[in-house]
């Protein structure tokens, strides 16, 4: 079937609690989602077989629109009036999704490009081995052993360079002789991606032991990094060998017209398609209940992390013990025993579907999802890089900014857009509190649209843009995004009170509103026109993204919250003084309306 | 009639349980089927490979990675004892000679001649799996272990620390809303498994720990004192490893909160008795609870009741609040509305009506209680 002749398609998201399906149907020239179901997913004991879930969803689907998809157990292709769908396709990251373990040479270069390939492929990455990680040799072997991945990635060395490190840390792996996760009967697949000189050794080193595959380095050469080739095997192993060995799986992917894809890569492959179209810079977050996944295309960079304990329910205590409590407190205008909320948080661990009954409580959870955030988005700095180890040419010019290579990609001020998606976002009572949550873990400079996935549907996006960029696209723009609207944030520091800004926005249909910003203030202004001009004039001292005091002219979006002016200034600090800190943050809630009074 | 699914912990008079015993890596089966085991009993043990130590043997005796096999006096697999001379170089001169002992008692793994390093492996470890609960064998999974099947008492918990471990079950308060206090402690608890109320703090695990008392059941524990008993803060609910010298099981969750009374009557008609317990807690895929475990009848009960597992409630059905602001409340199920109601924090949620003792009716999400057996 050619991709035109797309009409209606069906798409599950496969995750650890729930399986959700969504149809999209093509009305006129444009897709839209139009029904969706959810099931429990069944991937564990009494079922163990994703399938029944599935079908369960889909069931779901079929009831609410009246179409027949199913015949039985099989989806009806292709689409015939109101009977069957042209495709089915799927995400998953049921059952712990792809866990790796990856090695490198050197921490900071070929570790650091292995853990890039390996998240961007979607996978956990439990450790990551290299020969210069502080480790003793024994105390890496014994790491190789007690961890059981899916897989592992051996990367190491440029392309001809030397081949000790890569061999070495392939003798160690050989003599911890690890098991793969899932099914002791089968060899746990290594994927090597490192010097190309050394394919003989570590063939002849772990060509009996492992499922070995050879592909290219990922680092070619110092200058050079080249993930895709190791990912695309990332992908085949997690078909070939892991999905196989879950409950269903083979059944599965017998049902799909493409490739299942692990669900954070096909949401990475929706948040590059969505940055690419728009040429814009994209940060976009899942917070979940046991982790948080950070996608960014800065500079049409791609780059994913998974922050496996931070989270809402599960990990809500280790966001307490990573953040301190201190900066939990923090966020809360009002006070609390320091034993009242670490027996809060640890009972909200034991029983993680328990839900905030009253205001004190749901604003103890935001303060907890801006740490949980805000640690996500450091780690999310820390790895989205420039290549360490690249030689720089300096001229005498150069001597007075020195900076050394691997600085990090995100720069907040040229941020464009940001997209949230998880249960503490997508589903706060007031939309201003999902957007003063992003603002607060991110602190955005200048001029940054922002929204929400509300019903988390950018997995099926992704894996649908596989088979047609045109329908996921559609389909993202018109259903997906709830647009919240713009948060216009002069950078610099003043005296409180005194004027930082004069801002006019004009809307497509024709409202216009003005008015100055003072610092210290938060300023929230409803406005939901979906486009608007934006004239921003910050005053001298103060950068709105053309330099200080320089005049803004952009197009910006409006949307359910509409636009949030924040004059706290950047870098932006929590007064010190506690009944001063408490009288702000009361006072910059009450401006968003943020809370019942 | 209105009912929810609700998620509960199981405690139950009797019941038929079912314990898989497997090794973690394959190895030898020492039970065999339909046989009755005690708790101690072995029942599947292996082998675990030892660890294994690096000597950069190229570096040591300044020669190419690609001479080392030649300066080598043992083989691969050759074993070795602590000391013993593996390498040494042939100088014209013996005062220049350099020799490479063995830093452990083992095998020489492999002798690399592209990095020059030399593994060696300590001898294996055994790994044996114990019975962990009196009953019979009903299935032998080959070369990794057992399923045991027997009847008892099943009382789970919400959150434990520390491993499997038995003893006689001791009841240490007269109720169980009373705190479990250092004195309550005797030195003749020791190698049992000590019930207490409401809560223990830290003082009473302490003195736990110190008179050698296998593991304390209670209704509350403070975060803090968790903390300080540990050393760390616990981030994710993956416990049963420590190693803290006592095995501690929370039937409430955090705070001061009274156990069960149906819970603290049913260990209480065991008290004498021998138990296994568990701390072991695993919150995320495959929800893993602590659990404690009294092969045999309570005195009043005549028949074990299969695991009915109901999943949901109904009017009149007795239930705690789990979360604030009536955390650790106890009532009765009133009504179930089934209309989404806007709830204090302006969420949208299922709720209940709770009829308090008092007579009060409150209204809670659905997600916020937990049923209590009758």
């Amino acid at each position: 079937m050619s991709k035109k002749d797309l009409e209606v398609i069906i798409a599950t998201d496969c995750g650890s609690t729930t399986t959700k399906a969504i149809l999209i149907e093509k009305k006129g020239d444009t897709y839209r989602q139009t029904f969706r179901g959810e099931a429990p997913t069944t991937v564990e004991a009494p079922f163990e077989d994703v399938t029944k879930g599935v079908l369960n969803s889909i069931t779901e689907v079929e009831e609410l629109s009246g179409r027949k998809i199913l015949d039985g157990e099989k989806i009806i292709t292709p689409c015939e009036g109101s009977k069957g769908v042209d495709i089915y396709v799927s995400t998953s990251s049921a059952g712990g999704g792809l866990q790796m373990m990856v090695a490198g040479a050197v921490k900071a270069m070929t570790g650091e490009s292995a853990q890039r390939c390996a998240l961007g492929a979607g996978a956990i990455v439990m450790d990551v081995l290299a020969s210069n990680d502080g480790r003793a040799d024994h105390e890496k072997i014994e790491r190789i052993r007690q961890l059981r991945p899916d897989m592992m990635l051996l990367s190491g060395g440029t392309d001809g360079g030397t081949v000790t490190h890569v061999v070495e840390l392939a003798q160690f792996l050989k003599a911890a002789d690890p098991k793969p996760r899932l099914g002791a009967s089968y060899k746990l697949p290594v994927i090597y991606a490192g010097n190309n000189k050394a394919h003989d050794q570590i063939k002849q080193i772990l060509g009996d032991r492992t499922a070995l595959i050879i592909t290219e380095n990922l680092r070619p050469s110092l200058e050079r990094e080249n993930l895709m080739p190791a990912r695309h095997k990332i992908h085949d192993i997690f078909l070939e060998h892991v999905m196989q060995q879950a409950p269903g799986y083979p059944r599965l992917m017998k049902m799909v017209g493409a490739p299942i894809m692990p669900t954070p890569a096909a949401v990475g492959t929706m948040t590059e398609k969505f940055a690419k179209a728009n040429g814009f810079n994209v940060l976009a977050v899942d917070i979940g209940g046991a982790t948080t996944d950070v996608f960014s295309v800065f500079s049409e960079v791609f780059n994913r992390t998974v922050s496996a304990n931070l989270g809402m329910s599960y990990s809500i205590s280790n966001v307490m013990a990573e953040a301190g409590l201190a900066n939990i407190l923090r966020w809360l205008p009002f006070d609390i025993e320091e034993q009242d909320l670490r027996n809060r948080l640890k009972n909200k661990m034991i029983r993680p579907t328990t839900i905030p009954q009253t205001v004190e409580d749901l604003m103890i959870e935001h303060a907890v999802s801006r740490e949980a955030l805000r640690l996500a988005f450091d780690q999310h700095k820390a790895l989205a890089v420039g290549l360490k180890g690249v030689q720089q040419e300096r001229s005498i010019s150069d001597a007075f900014e020195q900076t050394a290579s691997g600085q990090s990609l995100i720069n907040v001020m040229k941020l464009d857009y940001v997209i949230g998606s998880g249960g503490i976002l997508a589903h706060s009572p007031r939309r201003t509190q999902s957007m003063m949550m992003m603002i607060d873990a991110y602190q955005p400079e200048g001029i940054t649209r922002m929204a929400v996935d509300s019903i988390f549907m950018m997995p099926h996006l992704g894996v649908l843009a596989q088979i047609s960029e045109k329908a996921a696209l559609d389909v993202f723009y018109n259903d997906c995004l709830v647009r919240l609207g713009t948060c216009l944030a002069p950078k610099g520091l003043a005296k409180e009170g005194q004027k930082i800004m004069e801002w006019e926005v004009t809307g497509s249909d024709g409202s216009r509103q003005a008015g100055e910003l003072r610092f210290g203030d938060m300023v929230h202004v409803p406005f939901a026109a979906p486009k608007a001009k934006l004239v921003a004039k910050p005053v001298k001292g103060f950068d709105m993204g053309a330099g200080s005091g320089n005049k803004v002219e952009a197009d910006i979006e409006g949307g359910v919250v509409g636009l949030v002016l924040d004059g706290r200034g950047r870098p932006f600090a929590l007064p010190k003084d506690h009944s001063k800190r408490r009288a702000d943050l009361n006072k910059w809630y009450k401006a968003l309306g943020m809370y019942p009074v | 009639m209105a009912h929810a699914y609700t998620p509960g912990l199981k405690v139950m008079p009797c019941t038929l349980l079912k314990k898989k015993r497997l090794l973690p890596i394959p190895g030898k089966v020492l039970a065999a089927l339909d046989q009755q085991v005690d708790a101690l009993d072995v029942v599947a043990k292996t082998e675990l490979p030892g660890k294994v130590f690096s000597i950069n043997v190229a570096n040591r005796l300044a020669v190419g990675p690609e001479e080392v096999p030649g300066f080598m006096l043992k083989k691969e697999g050759d074993p070795v004892k602590k000391g013993e001379t593996i390498a040494e170089n042939k100088p014209f001169l013996k005062w220049f000679k350099t020799t490479i002992e063995s830093t452990v008692d083992g095998t020489v793994e492999s002798i690399s001649n592209v990095t020059g390093q030399v593994l060696l492996r300590e001898p294996p470890k055994v790994l044996p799996i114990k019975a962990y609960v009196k009953g019979k064998v009903v299935e032998v999974t080959p070369d990794f272990g057992v399923t045991l099947e027997a009847e008892g008492t099943f009382i789970q918990g919400i959150f434990g620390v520390g491993g499997e471990t038995n003893g006689e079950i001791v009841v240490a308060v007269n109720s169980p809303d009373e705190d479990l206090t250092p004195e309550d402690i005797k030195d003749t608890y020791k190698g049992k498994i000590v019930i207490g109320g409401k809560h223990a703090s830290l003082a009473t695990i302490k003195r736990a720990v110190e008179l050698g008392v296998n593991a304390i059941v209670v209704g509350g524990i403070h975060d803090r004192d968790l903390r300080q008993l540990l050393g760390y803060d616990i981030g994710v609910a993956e416990t049963g490893t420590e190693n803290i010298g006592i095995t501690l099981i929370v039937t409430e969750g955090f705070g001061m909160i009274p156990m069960a009374e149906y819970t603290f009557k049913l260990l209480s008609s065991r008290n004498g008795e021998k138990a296994s317990v568990s701390g072991a807690t695993q919150i995320r895929a495959g929800v893993m609870r602590p659990e404690i475990i009294v092969p045999g009848y309570p005195k009043h009960v005549t028949e074990c009741k299969k695991d009915q597992g109901r999943g949901w409630i109904e009017p009149g059905d007795p239930i705690r609040i789990i979360r604030e602001p009536h955390f650790g409340v106890i009532g009765t199920v009133k009504s179930l509305p089934p209309e989404l109601t806007v709830i204090g924090s302006e969420s949208h949620a299922r709720v209940l009506e709770v009829q308090l003792d008092g007579g009060e009716v409150i209204v809670v999400p659905r997600a916020n209680i937990e049923v209590l057996e009758k």
